[in-house]
């Protein structure tokens, strides 16, 4: 009997559910089948529909949150600026899976999206781009950092550096400051990201005269004893290591690290940003940490602190650099949009067509809160000049 | 008078045989006409592969869970074998075989090989013995499947397949291009894939599994099931007939996995790992241990849930829904009263259906 008692609770809570949301199935219903991509709405503004992909649940929903939520802040931005152009905003969840993310996109499409925004993480936005790229639509992602998301498709472009670009740039930033000769790399091989830039890292190093001594790697994030690869540093005399990972390993191994006495620079990619926040995570153990991050929240700069200060209103946390990229992005179009004429007849193929116009001309530049002169090449890789920061007293400072 | 019980008794079972062919058949032709009218939304198209892979995948593992009676929490690694060695082939045969479909019947039939040397490997030692060691060693196995190709670079160039273990490692002349490159899996694949295709894999599938089962070989596989010792007495070569399920088990899911591989441009070891083992697993529970057609709609159900739960304010509680579901699920099939209730009302409509049979006949 109490089974079936729990039976009826349970269809009794899907019935309340599946009533509450009924209203607006009709709603999504009515406009998948609207047609035409720019909808001219009553008042005479042009109506875009930017449809946003990334992991809301599961192990990386942590930064598909953080994309969702910066651009739902630009989206309301340029909305209460009331200009011609205003902007739909749809985040459809992937589970940062490639499968649930190609049926994120065609929810999207059902939808009668114009542009797509994401996907947040490298696996998935693989995927989506073949897709976006057989359909035309133009496509940008703040944070699907490896070359393949762009490689071979024209109408796909990227808010943050590329994996093996970032290896390079942080080469490049040890060598010219001369901070160490002898360099450890310790990554997560099983991680596309973290294993892009190690490998950039790695190529590039020996040609701007670091030797890299010691090359570690470890298999999974959910690791937790780094004792091996530290030690491997330690031994061949590593002065900096260089740590393209996640901030959940990274806060374990600077622990480890202080616990047998290893002392190095601790060298990190803006998957590090974040690690300020861990919950229970002594912040002096990052004392003297470096990482490339094209955004630093506690910035003075207005657009930068204004976007923080309304971020931790709403949201009541610190925006990372996920957010901030989000942010861009969705300022990026929005400025591509506007330099475009006939808007209101345009269908998806040829806005898009547009939008790679406008992206890769070489008067377009952009002006955001994690870079300022942003260009993109006809490959879709941005430019934009990377910024180090060190943490001192349990903030970033920007070198 | 037996001759009669048993001929009515094998029509029970061809009966139910071919209500799961016609099912399938026409799901698909409704499914096709919907498409030609337009009426099928671009989510429910993009699902339709991923469906049948997922079918296929839960009718094989029934094989293995349901009427082999072993556990198998490794599924999902003989998918990824599949998968990788369907895009390898499919790459390699590029510009050796024009045709696409021809090129991926190629790829899914390579796909299976490998699935079944992976299901020889691990069902030779590990099936000679008593106890849930199956379910251990394929969970390892699905775990080392993962690990393996996440280090593993596969280059293709005129020479033909290069492979390392690091990207820095890798040799190839100026043309060749990565296949697989470790933990960024395989990208740059050419789709291949289609509803058809799946459809077909499905029948192939249906048709292997049902006819084993009728067969000689299937009633020994249910009589180790049933009672291992009884069957043993009366000379049932255990090792030999539990490999067997396995290892045709592991073949489909092989072929499923190829098929799904070369659905995506892209496609990553790490997805194949523990939880979509469970996954399958769940949807061969659900149906009901044993039973091909519960696995179908299982199947077929429960990964079209999650996509059509998008909608309106029901998304965020898509996760908690699809929950839910498979709690009252597992509750509703699993209860007594429940179900006694059900088989009532199934007599109810069968005693009208034969009262109203019995009347016709009499007119």
């Amino acid at each position: 009997m109490k089974k079936f008692l729990a039976v009826l609770m349970a269809a009794a809570m899907m019935v309340a559910l599946v009533a509450c949301s009924s209203g607006n199935t009709a709603n999504n219903g009515s406009s998948n089948n609207s047609g035409n991509g720019a909808d001219a709405s009553g008042d005479g503004a042009i109506v875009i529909k930017i449809g946003g992909i990334g992991p809301l649940t599961g192990d990386t929903a942590v930064y598909g949150i953080a994309t969702q939520n910066g651009a739902q802040i630009a989206v309301d931005e340029i909305n209460a600026l009331g200009g011609d152009i205003q902007l739909e905003y749809r985040f459809e969840d992937d589970t940062g899976v490639a499968e649930t993310a190609v049926s994120a996109y065609n929810t999207l499409k059902d939808w009668d999206v114009d542009v797509i925004y994401g996907c947040t993480t490298t696996a998935p936005c693989v995927s989506v781009a073949a897709e976006t790229n057989a359909d035309r639509y133009f496509q940008l992602t703040p944070s699907a950092s490896s070359t393949d998301v762009t490689a071979g498709k024209d109408n796909v472009f990227q808010m943050c550096f590329t994996d093996p670009g970032q290896g390079v740039t942080a080469a490049d930033y040890v060598a010219e400051n001369g901070l160490a000769t002898k360099v450890g790399v310790i990554y997560n091989n099983g991680d596309p990201y973290s294993t892009g830039i190690a490998q950039g890292f790695i190529t590039h190093a020996p040609e701007v005269g670091l030797e890299i001594v010691a090359e570690q790697t470890f298999p999974d994030d959910s690791n937790t004893d780094f004792t091996v690869q530290l030690t491997a540093c330690r031994d061949a005399g590593a002065e900096l290591v260089f740590m393209p990972i996640y901030y959940t390993p990274a806060a374990l191994i600077l622990n480890q690290a202080r616990t047998m006495g290893y002392d190095p620079i601790f060298f990190g990619g803006d998957g590090m940003d974040g690690i300020l926040g861990i919950e229970g995570f002594d912040t002096s153990l990052a004392e003297g940490l470096m990482l490339l991050t094209p955004f630093n929240a506690s910035s003075t700069e207005e657009a930068t602190a204004n976007f923080v200060a309304e971020y931790e209103s709403r949201y009541g946390e610190t925006p990372n650099q996920f957010a901030a990229d989000g942010y861009d992005c969705i300022y990026a179009i929005y400025q591509a949009l506007q330099q475009i004429d006939g808007l209101a007849d345009m269908d998806h193929e040829a806005l898009c067509d547009a939008l790679i116009g406008v992206f890769t001309s070489a008067d377009f530049s952009f002006d955001g809160i994690t870079g300022t002169g942003v260009t993109w090449s006809t490959s879709g890789e941005v430019t934009k000049d990377p910024m180090v920061v060190v943490v001192d007293g349990g903030v970033y400072v920007t070198q | 008078m037996s001759g009669k019980a048993k001929t009515l008794r094998m029509r029970k079972t061809t009966v139910n045989s071919f209500i799961n062919y016609a099912m399938v058949i026409v799901l698909f032709v409704v499914t096709q006409i919907l498409i030609g009218q337009g009426a099928v939304s671009n989510t429910i198209q993009s699902m339709l592969v991923p469906v049948c892979c997922y079918v296929v995948m839960a009718v094989s593992l029934n094989l293995t869970v349901g009427i082999l009676g072993e556990l198998s929490l490794g599924h999902a690694g003989f998918m990824s074998l599949g998968a990788f060695s369907g895009i390898i082939t499919a790459a390699v045969l590029k510009d050796a075989v024009a045709s696409e479909p021809l090129r991926l019947a190629i790829a899914m039939v390579v796909g299976g090989i490998f699935g079944c040397i992976g299901g020889v490997i691990i069902g030779l030692p590990v099936l000679r013995l008593r106890g849930d060691y199956l379910a251990i060693v394929t969970l390892a196995f699905g775990e080392i499947i993962k690990n393996v190709i996440q280090v593993l670079y596969i280059g293709l160039d005129e020479n033909g397949l290069h492979f390392a273990t690091k990207e820095s490692n890798m040799v190839m002349s100026e043309a060749g291009t990565f296949v697989v490159r470790g933990p960024m899996g395989a990208t740059g694949v050419t789709r291949l894939s289609s509803f058809a295709a799946g459809f077909i894999l499905i029948l192939i599938t249906l048709f292997v599994v049902q006819n084993l089962v009728d067969s000689r070989a299937g009633r020994a596989i249910l009589s180790l099931r049933d009672n291992r010792i009884a069957a043993e007495s009366v000379g049932i070569s255990v090792t030999k007939y539990k490999l067997m399920a396995f290892v045709i088990s592991a073949v489909l899911a092989g072929m499923a996995g190829a098929l799904y591989g070369l659905n995506y441009s892209s496609t990553v070891a790490s997805k194949f790992d523990f939880n979509t083992s469970i996954l399958v697993l769940v949807y061969v529970v659900l149906g009901g241990l044993g039973s091909i057609r519960g696995s179908i709609i299982a199947a077929a159900v429960l990964t079209l849930l999650p996509e059509l739960l998008r909608n309106g304010t029901i998304n965020e509680y898509r996760m908690l829904i699809y929950a839910v579901i498979l709690i009252l699920v597992m509750l509703v099939t699993n209860n007594p009263t429940l179900r006694g209730a059900v088989d009532l009302i199934a007599k109810k409509i069968r005693s009208i259906g034969k009262k109203e049979k019995a009347e016709g006949g009499a007119q």
